[in-house]
């Protein structure tokens, strides 16, 4: 028995060890701990998981600091907060990008960052500026909305919703998918629009009778866009409304796979009926590279980053001195009346209006 | 090695784990807890605020009790015949078949949801045909966030854990013990109920372990699937810890759901060791040897058990569909080319080709480093005098069924500079990976028989001679059953939400993630792709790690 099972079992090990060895010595070339920063400096950034940005931009700012920016996913927005407010005795990061305008008082409550004012605030409209304290400086912006299926609409000869109370109609039963506030920055974004619409009296009536309606509720933003959204799913789905971001006709063109130079979707922008999120940047205390964070905040702001934003992200930029791409301009119009609400109201309430929607839309 | 001192030898065996343990879990663990707490004291209206109201934790305990348990009976009952199927050596088209059982293992929640959409949802390909065959005005299959839908995921994922672990020890039994059953006058039945059940139940316990510890712990498919209106304690940590910030409601919610699958593996452990019989394995003459009229008939089941399988892995079917398909407009490969052209993608995105290699290079690293830290827990188990042996397994289970939520944001505060570090992606997954390691090599080693070890001894060998030549060989079958499930959670990116990520270094689950998170037909298409190009690295990975302990065999 020794015979037959001792010398190829031998083998084998040998080989793992071996394999392990190789495996051991090549790790991405990076030891156990983070190594001592020789040159170049090291930058980490964090953010969720949506961040990017454009080689070309980014390499002019590592190379005129001699830094290497290294980018840290925390996953979604809130999460990659909570992360850091729990790190921030021991930061992960120098730089954080991505905190949004829902979750702004948590992170100044916090007390994690260090305030700088940038001279490129100059630039940026002072309606973004939500913290006056510039811990946290708005970077760029978006909106929640509805899209819809052009197409489907036109073949029915149904006119598109005109505003929220449409939602709840006959003629669009059945017709919307939505994102559940619980577990998704948009789904949470669309119920605030409605709070701060029909305000604190209203809103529950205003669902439940969504909800009479048929809407769906998924649990993310993928699932309804690519599921459930007739465009998004290119024929799967049987939603032709779903809650979304006014900047995604333009990705239905940037990544179409027949060519098209026309978004199979557009905006519906409900008078009321979007939501702004402003998303932003900020420096963590502890770091130990304070005017390099610093210079990597007014990078972040100035022109060159600001224009590759939104093709990167599907945002606006901040900076008003930045221009737009030809597809936003052509297909991702800014509503004119956002509903407005304050961070300290969102982060208060948030809870309640959570648990709030969930009973209603559940019982 | 020596059975004369089992405290001794258990706590030597267990020193490895348990350090890694203690570092990696239990540390974490106390921290996040700790932390949560104090947060929790701070709290305007007292910790007690922090409590969340019992009606909803009974509720939610009870909800994921009941789906655990009916996933885990349904998984047992259709993988039990296809077990048997393929414990049969020579059948046509096996291996392929256990390959692909294996594959929803590997593959991302939201993939997984996106095909079973594309194939039962409203607007799905079944409810497509069905309506134009039958004429119907309304789709026929109403599953979508459905508690049924729920059942049939976790079918569809765990079913190969059952297949595997049990087929992998049936397919070891001493063949003589039948024989004698049969010579002695009993029917095939009651050859089956009286000797080969109770001989092959210590895997079916382990098997329905790993099944019920996945489904309690379920998070991903309940919310994709399920909808609104199913919350396992999984899903309620995540909404109170990263939705609420509520640290303490969660913590408490973790240290409940500890405490339950803590109870839950006990009662099990207990159950499996009064079962482990030291006398059953398949050794020397009569290795290789197989019933005839067993093998015919595993033979003619080749095609059923294939469509079956087929049946259960139509969602993959549905995922390969998509990603070559443009609706209505026929077949591209566009996905594809698009995916491996070189274009500009973003300072922080790396090629798929590089996603490849680190999914790769991290799942051969856990399944080496699960595979050692299981093995030595499983000795240590098994060495163990009953009294230790009882809580040491429930132990050394215990990250199975932790959340996955808490946990990761132990990590966050625990592991200081280790946190960013690459190293700490394949340690992650063998938390994941060792339980399952553990549950596959222990009822192997329990049935080894001590006689060999005492004649080898005997004979002069020294207790490392003994352990190479003896336990080793007999234990590459269920080696490589645990490896071959260690890569596969490693490939899986069990126990993801843990980690930091750090995007230059993507797996190629992180880059499906990053492609569904933009509009855009074309992410979807290339996220489609990716799923296949993982499927099908999983597949030949697979494939051949089953094939290297043959091969040893044949030599």
């Amino acid at each position: 028995m020794q015979r037959k099972f001792g010398n190829p079992v031998w083998r084998v090990l040998v080989l793992t060890c071996l394999l392990g060895v190789v495996l051991g010595c090549a790790p991405d070339g990076e030891s156990l701990t983070v190594p001592p920063a020789p040159e170049p400096a090291q930058l980490i950034l964090a953010s969720h998981d949506s961040f990017n940005l454009s080689e070309e931009v980014l390499i002019q700012f590592e190379e005129s600091r001699n830094v290497d920016v290294q980018y840290l996913a925390l996953g979604d927005a809130g999460e990659a907060l909570n992360k850091l407010i729990l790190s921030r005795e021991d930061p992960l990061a120098d730089v954080v990008f991505g905190v949004d305008n829902t979750f702004l008082s948590r992170a100044l409550d916090a007390d994690m960052f260090i305030a700088y004012e940038s001279p490129l605030l100059a630039a940026i409209p002072d309606e973004l500026e939500l913290d006056p304290d510039h811990f946290l400086l708005p970077a760029d912006f978006g909106f929640i909305n509805l899209n819809a299926d052009r197409m489907w609409f036109a073949e029915r000869d149904i006119p598109l919703p005109a505003s929220l109370e449409d939602l709840t109609q006959p003629a669009y039963k059945g017709l919307l998918v939505v994102q559940n506030p619980a577990t998704s920055s948009p789904g949470l974004a669309f119920l605030l629009a409605t709070i701060s619409h029909f305000g604190e009296d209203g809103w529950r009536d205003f669902w439940q009778a969504l909800r009479a309606n048929d809407v769906l509720v998924t649990s993310g933003w993928s699932d309804a866009y690519f599921e459930h959204f007739t465009v998004g799913s290119g024929g799967g789905g049987t939603k032709p409304l779903v809650v979304s971001y006014s900047t995604s006709p333009p990705a239905d063109v940037l990544y179409a796979t027949d060519g098209r130079q026309e978004p199979a979707s557009v905006n519906v922008n409900l008078p009321l009926g979007t939501f702004r999120q402003i998303e932003f940047v900020g420096i963590l205390k502890g770091t130990p590279n304070l005017e390099l964070a610093q210079a990597f905040v007014d990078f972040m702001l100035d022109i060159p980053a600001q224009e590759d934003i939104p093709l990167n992200m599907f945002v606006y930029p901040a900076n008003q001195d930045a221009a737009l791409p030809e597809l936003f301009v052509q297909f991702a119009e800014v509503p004119s009346d956002p509903a407005s609400m304050d961070s300290a109201a969102i982060e208060m309430n948030r809870e309640t209006w959570i648990e709030e929607w969930t009973r209603i839309m559940l019982r | 090695m020596t059975a004369r001192r089992p405290w001794r030898s258990a706590l030597l065996w267990a020193l490895a784990p348990i350090a890694f343990l203690s570092w990696f879990y239990f540390f974490p663990l106390v921290r996040i807890v700790e932390t949560s707490l104090a947060h929790g004291l701070t709290h305007e209206a007292g910790w007690r605020a922090a409590l969340p109201d019992w009606e909803t934790v009974v509720q939610v305990f009870s909800f994921t009790f009941r789906q655990a348990l009916i996933s885990t009976g349904l998984t047992l009952a259709a993988g039990l015949p296809i077990a048997w199927w393929a414990k049969h050596r020579g059948v046509p088209g096996q291996r392929t078949i256990q390959v692909m059982l294996t594959l929803p293992f590997v593959m991302p929640t939201v993939v997984v949801a996106a095909a079973f959409s594309a194939l039962v949802g409203p607007g799905g390909l079944l409810n497509l045909w069905a309506m134009r065959l039958f004429g119907l005005s309304d789709p026929p299959i109403e599953l979508l966030h459905t508690f049924s839908l729920i059942i049939l995921a976790h079918l569809f994922y765990n079913v190969s854990v059952v297949v595997r672990i049990v087929s992998g020890f049936w397919r070891e039994l001493d063949p003589r013990l039948r024989m004698a059953a049969s010579v002695l006058g009993a029917n095939p039945i009651r050859q089956w109920l009286s000797v080969e059940l109770p001989l092959i139940l210590p895997s079916l316990l382990s098997a329905s372990l790993l099944v019920f510890l996945f489904c309690f712990s379920s998070f991903g498919i309940i919310l994709l699937l399920g909808g609104l209106r199913f919350a396992t304690v999984e899903v309620e940590i995540y909404r109170q810890a990263v939705s609420f910030f509520n640290l303490p409601t969660a913590a408490f919610l973790s240290l409940l759901q500890l405490a339950v699958t803590f109870a839950t593996m006990k009662i099990y452990t207990q159950l499996q060791h009064d079962s482990g019989r030291a006398l059953a394995v398949n050794i020397g003459e009569v290795a290789g040897y197989q019933s005839q009229h067993g093998l015919r008939v595993a033979r003619w089941l080749a095609l059923p058990v294939g469509l079956f399988a087929c049946l259960l892995l139509l969602p993959l079917f549905a995922l390969a569909f998509q990603s070559v398909s443009l609706g209505d407009q026929g077949w591209t490969l566009q996905y594809y080319t698009s995916l491996f052209q070189d274009v500009e993608r973003g300072a922080f995105l790396a090629s798929p080709g590089a996603a490849m290699g680190n999914s790769l290079r991290i799942a051969l690293l856990t399944m080496l480093l699960s595979l050692a830290l299981g093995t030595c827990m499983a000795y240590a188990v098994s060495e163990a005098p009953p009294k230790l042996g009882r809580w040491l397994d429930p132990i050394f289970l215990l990250p199975l069924g932790t959340s996955a939520v808490t946990l990761g944001l132990g990590f966050i505060i625990a592991m200081g500079p280790l946190r960013r570090s690459p190293w700490l992606v394949p340690i992650a997954h063998s938390l994941i990976a060792t339980p399952f390691v553990l549950r596959v090599m222990l009822p192997s080693l329990r049935r080894l028989p001590p006689s060999l070890r005492a004649a080898s001894g005997v004979l002069g060998a020294s207790p490392w001679r003994t352990w190479f030549s003896i336990d080793l060989p007999l234990l590459v079958p269920a080696l490589t059953v645990a490896g071959v499930f260690a890569f596969a959670v490693s490939l899986g990116e069990f126990g993801a939400s843990l980690l930091v990520s750090r995007p230059q270094h993507p797996t190629m689950p992180l880059m499906i993630y990053r492609f569904l998170g933009m509009p855009g037909l074309m992410n979807l298409g290339m996220a489609m792709a990716m799923g296949t190009i993982l499927m099908v690295v999983a597949g030949c990975s697979m494939y051949l790690l089953d094939r290297l302990p043959v091969n040893i065999r044949e030599f």
